[in-house]
């Protein structure tokens, strides 16, 4: 204490004033009238004026709307039939919802599009395979997920191109000779094959990675030190490895008929695009946000600029311009197929809206987590992997899900450049005559619905889930 | 005086000299907040740093592992030169512990798993001996039954006890301290000091950013004030209490000091 201020005048305590808790007094339930029922009745539905109007337009909303639902799509439906005769209210005698008829008429069309009917059981074989890989990895309780997550991104996507196109790639050239190509001729392709491999195809893969791996080794090398360079030569050598594995296993020719992708359609289409597009653009969209917040500038230049573009061009100008304009711009003889094309610019432009919300997720990570990381002597790529992309992408798990969920509605836009997917091919099906009904297009969007619904509720459920798993290990 | 077997080990092989400072200076922008700041602590001193807020104590021990760089002088830690050289940080890194004001423990991973996530991916060490050397040091730390649980389930004490632990399990030969009690209950501050002083004990070379002057008077070797940058007084504690020498020092004590 300073002794400049003056003393505080102290009244003394009377005796009765003073006080000494005697004992700790147990806890005691709380009073019948704040808990059971009739609380949260009074709690939640007629507390206050506004609630009980609140209340009151609520059942007013659902008895005007779901009473006709359940009375178009169950009471008055029809649900067997084998042409519109059965759907007419004049011909039944009674008013007709919806014509299901209709639907199972046209259900192999809105599966497989226009997949032959005899191959259909390699789509089959793919939803199978799919799910059977896909549940486990979403339960937590089980094991092997490593195991499991390899599987389903790394083997999953090979066995499904092979089965769904048929295998077989014809590749003619890789690096040295699509450049040679341009300079002096045809440098490998004199080359025969050999039970279905293209030798010169190999010949030309083979001295690409050796080349790409040098050039990485002495870049390396002269940039960061005479230390980096074999490491530099392993990372590449083993990704073009991969590379090579995985073209090597599409490449082989299992004896199954090409199916083109342009008899691809419904269901198989949008699982396709969706898929694709998410799985790709979630890495893709964490490369990005961190290229966005990286300190070398030409990184971050060109990740903004990459940003930027696909978040301001319309998905729908991306489709067209992939299909129908590229064409036009690339050399003759170079082809890419039309839904390569498609796919590929829906995942572009998902990577881009993802990297976004990622960046939100990393932005909200205190400077402290970095710090701390650091000084355990965590280089910066594990610290991103083991602690801020962890938290980060916990964070913006509803920003995540919100894009996936976008992005499987959005796949429909891909009819505008002429490959049907589900709607797509429920609007071809609308042009049949021999099922024309007051109630079909009705039955039509209405089953649309109900599965772009499942699948959309679906994800929303899950990531629900998953946040609430993930908050209860952390929290108090 | 109780002395870790790991600890003792660790230091054993450590140089003389465990930190150099040569004619360091610092700017933030235009701020000179290290002004030729020249300091050795040879190995198992303890040190203790205190001075009024942004007098740059802080920042000089950020210096010490490179969370902060420094624009001119010489730091040199156990032997090594810090430099631009990614290496030397990676190393210096390897050899010195820290503890912050906050904790900074990683709320997503489990007591352990904070204290093995160092030692498994910057040494390469296997789960079970990483997991081994964690929980021998969450039972020095005196809290070895709350290894599964996750930092949020925890008092702060125990926080920043474990985030003690997760830096010995790098087994480093220096441990900083940057104001560890400062974010603590006062029930809680004691716990903390009391690890600290063991830790001293075991022989461990510690730089403190402290205004715990208990502890200062129980185990530093030195201790060291600093205002606006500048070292302005080193002496060791009994002196640096009872008579201190520099005006701004005797102001500062006063104040503190009740």
């Amino acid at each position: 204490m300073s002794d400049t201020t003056a003393p505080l005048s102290r009244p003394g305590v009377s005796p009765a004033q003073a006080f000494v808790s005697a004992a700790l007094r147990e806890p005691e339930p709380a009073p019948v009238s704040t808990r059971g029922p009739v609380l949260w009745v009074r709690q939640h539905l007629v507390g206050s004026v506004p609630q009980v109007l609140l209340t009151l337009f609520g059942i007013w909303l659902v008895y005007v709307t779901v009473p006709p639902l359940i009375k178009f799509f169950l009471i008055d439906a029809v649900w067997t039939g084998t042409s519109r005769e059965a759907c007419l209210p004049e011909k039944v005698g009674r008013p007709v919802g919806a014509c299901w008829p209709f639907i199972w008429a046209k259900m192999d069309q809105l599966l497989y599009g226009f997949y032959p009917a005899s191959e259909r059981w390699r789509v089959n074989v793919v939803y199978a395979l799919g799910a059977i890989l896909l549940l486990p990895l979403l339960i937590q309780k089980l094991p092997g997920k490593r195991l499991n997550a390899i599987a389903f991104f790394g083997v999953f996507p090979v066995v499904a191109f092979v089965l769904l196109t048929g295998g077989n790639l014809d590749m003619q050239r890789f690096l040295v000779g699509s450049i040679g190509s341009i300079g002096f001729g045809d440098l490998f392709t004199s080359g025969g094959s050999v039970q279905g491999l293209r030798a010169s195809f190999w010949i030309d893969f083979v001295v690409s990675t050796v080349i790409v791996t040098a050039i990485a080794f002495l870049v390396s090398r002269f940039v960061a030190g005479p230390e980096a360079g074999p490491a530099a030569a392993k990372a590449t050598l083993s990704m073009l490895g991969l590379l090579g594995l995985i073209i090597f296993a599409m490449d082989i020719d299992l004896g199954l008929p090409q199916v083109e992708t342009r008899l691809w359609g419904g269901l198989l289409v949008t699982l396709v695009i969706a898929v694709t597009g998410i799985t790709v653009s979630l890495p893709f969209g964490i490369l990005l946000a961190l290229g966005r917040r990286s300190k070398l500038p030409l990184v971050k230049a060109l990740s903004i600029i990459f940003i930027e573009f696909w978040r301001g061009v319309p998905l729908i100008t991306v489709l067209f311009f992939a299909t129908y304009m590229l064409p036009l711009f690339l050399p003759g003889r170079f082809t890419i197929d039309g839904l390569l094309r498609a796919l590929v610019g829906v995942a572009l432009f998902a990577s881009a809206y993802m990297a976004e919300v990622v960046r939100g997720g990393l932005q909200a990570i205190p400077k402290g987590q970095y710090e701390g990381a650091m000084a355990l002597g965590l280089r910066p790529g594990l610290m991103m992997r083991l602690v801020v992309l962890p938290q980060a992408l916990k964070m913006v798990i509803p920003g995540i899900v919100n894009n996936f969920i976008g992005l499987f509605k959005d796949t429909t836009l891909v009819l505008i450049v002429s490959i049907f997917d589900l709607l797509g091919s429920m609007r071809a099906a609308f042009t049949d005559p021999s099922w024309a009904s007051p109630t079909t297009l009705f039955t039509g969007f209405g089953f649309a619905g109900i599965i772009y619904f499942v699948f959309c509720f679906g994800m929303s459920r899950y990531s629900m889930a998953l946040e609430k798993r993930l908050d209860r290990a952390q929290r108090h | 005086m109780s002395t870790d077997p790991i600890i003792a080990q660790t230091e054993a092989t450590a140089p003389k000299i465990a930190v150099e400072l040569v004619g360091v200076n610092k700017w933030y922008g235009d701020f000179h907040v290290l002004r030729d700041v020249n300091l050795t602590v040879e190995r198992g001193e303890r040190l203790v740093i205190c001075g009024p807020s942004g007098s740059g104590k802080s920042t000089l021990i950020r210096c010490i592992n490179r969370l902060e760089e420094h624009q001119k002088g010489r730091i040199v830690v156990d032997g090594i030169e810090l430099t631009d050289d990614l290496k030397h940080i990676d190393q210096v890194r390897r050899e010195v512990g820290m503890c912050f004001q906050h904790f900074n423990l990683f709320p997503h991973l489990t007591i352990l798993e904070n204290c093995t996530l160092a030692p498994m991916w910057v040494r390469k060490m296997p789960k079970k001996e990483a997991e081994d050397l964690a929980m021998h040091f969450l039972e020095k730390v005196k809290i070895p039954h709350q290894a599964h649980k996750y930092p949020g389930q925890l008092s702060g004490g125990q926080q920043q006890r474990v985030a003690i632990a997760r830096a010995l399990c790098m087994r480093p030969r220096i441990m900083l301290f940057d104001e560890p009690t400062s974010a603590l209950d006062p029930e809680m501050v004691k716990e903390v000091l009391d690890t600290m002083v063991s830790l001293a004990h075991d022989g461990m070379t510690m730089l403190c950013v402290t205004h715990e002057m208990g502890f200062a008077r129980q185990v530093a070797n030195r201790v060291i004030f600093m205002d606006a940058g500048q070292i302005i007084e080193m002496n060791e504690p009994n002196a640096f209490f009872s008579n201190p020498q520099h005006e701004r020092t005797k102001l500062f004590l006063s104040q503190i000091l009740h």
